[in-house]
């Protein structure tokens, strides 16, 4: 029985809610072996300081369920990553560092301590992340772990949703000291890909971030922004969007406007969770989604 | 000045120069369609043409940079305050066509959007 297999159980028996669990592009069945095997934990758009109790009455209470769901499981994951609009913007530069104060003090709640931190637009893109950096760190880096390639990408600083060539020759140097068949993972905010040009959901120079990334075979994509999963294919590489934990999204121009989905009373918390990564050898990727509870 | 307001000047800059190379008698010719961009609405947010009409949409931003981007069209720009932007295009296919302003400008961003209607 995998580590995966073992909390699911676990947090389907707190209630935890664990909803879906399957073979998706660039993820794999469960079950598997390996001593490099490992999961982490993504969570994405909580929006602290968020106010508005049509679609979320529970806004200040919805991230600590999160916290205290990760909390529970059973066996901790590698790392925690948050895939950006830690808050919601603001244009008064001292409520944006509250707000950010606060998310960092909930967040240390968290018992897991390698918890890592990417900015949204709502985090970054009114003072291209200053604040962000203060509390948090550089917007774009990249780590290794157990064979793993980590490059966190920021295409939120520039309000106008750009890389940045900058940034783009980061990546590629970068990138060019990875073997072609190494384990490559991107954590974004916006989708690289134009998943909806006319929402927004898009990165003004993502294809040439692809560009850089398709020689490399063995690329996955997790991101944020839209507020509900989304599993898309460019060539190879796979992503993923995440749900949020603030308030849902419609899909994409499934209406004329991307307004938020209202709060159900008879279904609390719809929409809202996290989920877990497992990283599976040689390069495939388990993902489960758990859903927020009362 | 930091490099991200350098890229939207130099966008701002390069659809200057395309607007200078709109002729004069075309400017004359062509309805002038004024579009103002304020937090966090486009005045007007509807926008209504015959079908091969040429029209160039006049964009003003009073308060902070905005984006203007018609995807279904292709067509984008910056606007400045300070500035005018100008484009131009023929309505060339009928239908209703979204609209939205596509640099980050604050809370009630994401709202921020109308819509082209070419019959």
């Amino acid at each position: 029985m995998s580590i995966h297999r073992r909390d699911f159980l676990k947090l389907a028996a707190l209630g935890g809610g664990a909803v879906f669990a399957s073979s998706l592009p660039g993820c794999a069945s469960m079950g598997m072996g390996g001593t490099d095997e490992f999961y982490f934990v993504q969570l994405s758009d909580t929006h602290w300081g968020f106010n508005g109790a049509v679609v979320n009455p529970d806004a200040r209470g919805t991230l600590p369920k999160a916290i205290t769901a990760v909390n529970a499981l059973t066996v901790q994951p590698d790392f925690i990553m948050f895939t950006g609009d830690l808050t919601h913007t603001t244009d008064d530069p001292a409520e944006r560092r509250k707000r950010m104060r606060e998310f960092k003090e909930l967040v240390g709640g968290i018992t897991n301590k390698n918890v890592r931190f990417m900015p949204g637009e709502h985090d970054a893109s009114l003072d291209h992340g200053e604040a962000f950096k203060e509390f948090f760190g550089d917007t774009h880096y990249s780590f290794d772990h157990k064979g793993v390639h980590f490059l966190v990408v920021d295409n939120v600083s520039d309000p106008a949703a750009r890389i940045g060539d900058e940034q783009l020759a980061w990546m590629a140097a970068d990138l060019a000291k990875q073997p072609k068949d190494a384990r490559i993972v991107v954590f974004t905010h916006r989708p690289l890909f134009d998943l909806a040009p006319a929402w927004d959901w898009a990165t003004r120079d993502g294809d040439k971030a692809i560009d850089i990334l398709m020689p490399y075979q063995n690329v996955t994509v997790f991101y944020g922004h839209i507020h509900q999963e989304n599993h898309h294919m460019t060539g190879h590489i796979a992503h993923h969007s995440a749900k949020s934990l603030i308030f849902p999204l419609p899909a994409p121009m499934s209406q004329p406007k991307r307004d938020p989905i209202k709060w159900d009373p008879a279904n609390p918390y719809r929409g809202l969770g996290f989920r877990e990564v497992e990283a599976e050898k040689p390069s495939k990727f388990e993902i489960t989604e758990f859903n927020v509870k009362a | 000045m930091d490099r991200n307001r350098r890229n939207i000047l130099a966008g701002g800059a390069a659809l200057l120069a395309v607007g200078a190379g709109v002729s004069v008698k075309a400017l004359a010719e062509d309805r002038v369609i004024p579009v103002v961009a304020r937090k966090f609405v486009f005045l007007p947010g509807e926008i209504s043409l015959k079908k091969g009409e040429t029209v160039i949409l006049e964009f003003t931003a009073p308060e902070v940079v905005m984006g203007f981007n018609l995807p279904d069209y292709k067509l984008r720009t910056d606007i400045i305050p300070g500035q005018v932007s100008r484009l131009k295009f023929t309505a060339d296919k009928v239908g209703t066509f979204p609209f939205l302003c596509d640099i980050f400008c604050g809370d009630g961003h994401e709202g921020m959007a109308g819509k082209i209607v070419v019959s």
